[in-house]
Order: C-alpha cells, then structure tokens, then sequence
C-alpha cells in the first residue's frame, strides 16, 4: 500500500512518541532501579557501570532488550550490595510461579504467608 | 458452577516480569522500599516529565536573552527556574546550534539521557547501533534521521555520563518573530533537543 518510508533505513531503529514502557515489568523495574537509588542503596554512577556492563554484552541490541538488560543490571548490581541473595531471588520466583498455577482465574495473585 | 474450575489456576506471568517481581517483593518485605514510591515514580515518568519541559526551556532561550546567557552558563540552574531538576543529581549542559555548528547527543557507554527535560529515551538512543555510530560516523547517522549537513558544518558529539547530560538548543525556525513562548515551544521536537533533526 504505501510506500517505503526513506527514513526506515537498517540500522538505526526509529521510535515515534510511543508508550514509555512497553510493557508493565519494564516501568517497575525501572522504578525499582530509580528507588533504590534515592535510598542510597547505591549511586547513579555506580548504576550506570552496571547497567554499561549489561548493555556491552550485547553488542547488536537494537534497543528493544534494554529493559532486559536493566532487570540484569538490578539482579546484578542489588546481589553485589547485599540487599538480597541470588538464591532469593530464585526461589521468590518460583514462589511467584506457584502462586499463580494456584490462584484461580479472578483472584489476586498473591504468595502464602510464610 | 463448575467446582473443578476451582483447581484450575492461572498461566504464569512471563518469566521477565516474574524476574522482576522477585527483588520487587523481597526489597518490599524488607522495608528498603516502600510500593507507594515505586507507583509514583512510575507515574511521574508516564504522565509529568516528557520532551514538552525541555521544549519549554528552549523557547524561553530563543526569546529570553537574559535566560539564554542563563542557560548556556549554568543549564542546571536555568532549568530548575522553571521547576525542572533531576533525581540522579546530574549536571545539565546546554549547547547550542547556530551558523556552521551541529550539536549531537548521546550516551556511548549506556543511555544517560537528561530525563528531567526529555523524559525518557526513545528506543534508537539505547540501540547498541546509535550508540557506537553516533561518535564514530555522526554526519551518516545525521544522514538516517534525515538531516543532511553541509561539509561546512562543524558536527559536535556530546557524550553524557551519569553526571553530565546535554541539552541541545535548536536552531530557531525562520518566520517565528510574531510567536510567543507557548507557541514557540510547539516548534520544538524531542530529536531537535538530541541533535538527530534540526527544526
């Protein structure tokens, strides 16, 4: 139908005025990284070298895993610092998981008191 | 009623946004952050702070003399007169086009990016591909965003850390003289404050 936009070249993506965050695990984790910083968890700077690391290790991301890399970035750099454990991590996702399997169609989802 | 519906549970939430409930809920038990801030923050970057305040910092400068020379020698206190500052503690620089002179922005190593007057980046500034080329071939990749530069022109690649972020002050249109701040601040796009467009 129309005709091939002269700007959509390879290389650069393009993005119009589209939704901030694409979808809403990418707003809290970004909130979570922001938060943490203003409580001095740790600084910007020290954010921006783990969040660099993440992103060097991907060298042809187009920009649409950048929140990936984020989420990396904050289990990476809140491990480090000691605010939770790798294996924390793990089994609270696991737990997450299981509370969904389990929670019917309707409810909140919401893990067991432990 | 069907009782057996009873057992039957959800699908899981993708294992990305699982990935992220988890330090989310365990930093919560732990008290190092309160939901209500992380709501706000979240809510503040969708709804209040976007490309329109930096648009409106521009157009102060192109009909302000006295706020230009503010912002050229000091873009975090000119800024924050208008009620604008950041939650990382950056400092803004403000750098302006004119005759012979293109200013380009970008973060090579990650995607530092002044939010307070942007918002958030547009997918292209995080790509892996902008970030290399912009430093490497700035006037190709001038060239993709569809602003072609004259071989006259001096390119001028800016790259933001964590501490320092940059403001590009457009050029201001021809024919604007009759329009007022509000009006000019219209004119002014998010690219033209990255440098990848001009107005």
């Amino acid at each position: 139908m129309s005709a091939p936009d002269p700007l959509a070249l390879p290389g650069l993506p393009k993005d119009e005025q589209g939704p901030i965050f694409a979808e809403p695990w990418q707003a809290q984790a970004f909130a979570l990284a922001v938060r943490l910083n203003a409580e001095n968890a740790f600084t910007w700077p020290d954010w921006a070298v783990a969040l660099s690391r993440e992103l060097a290790r991907h060298p042809d991301d187009d920009g649409s895993g950048y929140y990936l890399h984020w989420v990396s970035a904050l289990e990476a750099l809140a491990t480090e610092r000691g605010l939770v454990t790798a294996h924390d991590l793990v089994s609270r996702k696991d737990a997450w998981a299981n509370a969904y399997r389990r929670t019917p169609h309707g409810k909140p989802v919401e893990l067991p008191m432990t | 009623m069907h009782d057996h519906d009873h057992d039957h549970g959800q699908e899981p939430l993708p294992d990305i946004a699982l990935r992220v409930k988890a330090p989310e809920s365990l930093l919560v038990d732990k008290g190092l952050v309160d939901p209500a801030a992380l709501d706000a923050i979240v809510d503040h970057y969708e709804h209040k702070v976007g490309p329109r305040n930096g648009a409106r910092v521009v157009a102060r400068a192109w009909s302000n003399p006295a706020y230009r020379e503010r912002l050229l020698a000091d873009a975090t206190a000119a800024i924050s007169e208008l009620g604008y500052t950041g939650g990382q503690g950056e400092h803004m620089i403000a750098v302006e086009n004119g005759p012979g002179v293109h200013n380009l922005v970008v973060c090579t190593l990650c995607s530092c990016y002044p939010w307070p007057v942007l918002g958030l980046p547009p997918v292209w500034y995080k790509s892996s591909a902008y970030r290399s080329r912009a430093v490497i071939d700035p006037r190709g990749v001038l060239a993709e965003f569809g602003t072609v530069l004259d071989a006259e022109t001096e390119v001028r690649v800016w790259d933001s850390t964590a501490e320092i972020r940059y403001l590009v002050i457009p050029e201001r249109p021809e024919g604007t003289n009759d329009l007022d701040e509000a009006q000019l601040a219209v004119l002014v796009t998010r690219d033209g404050m990255i440098g990848t467009s001009r107005l």
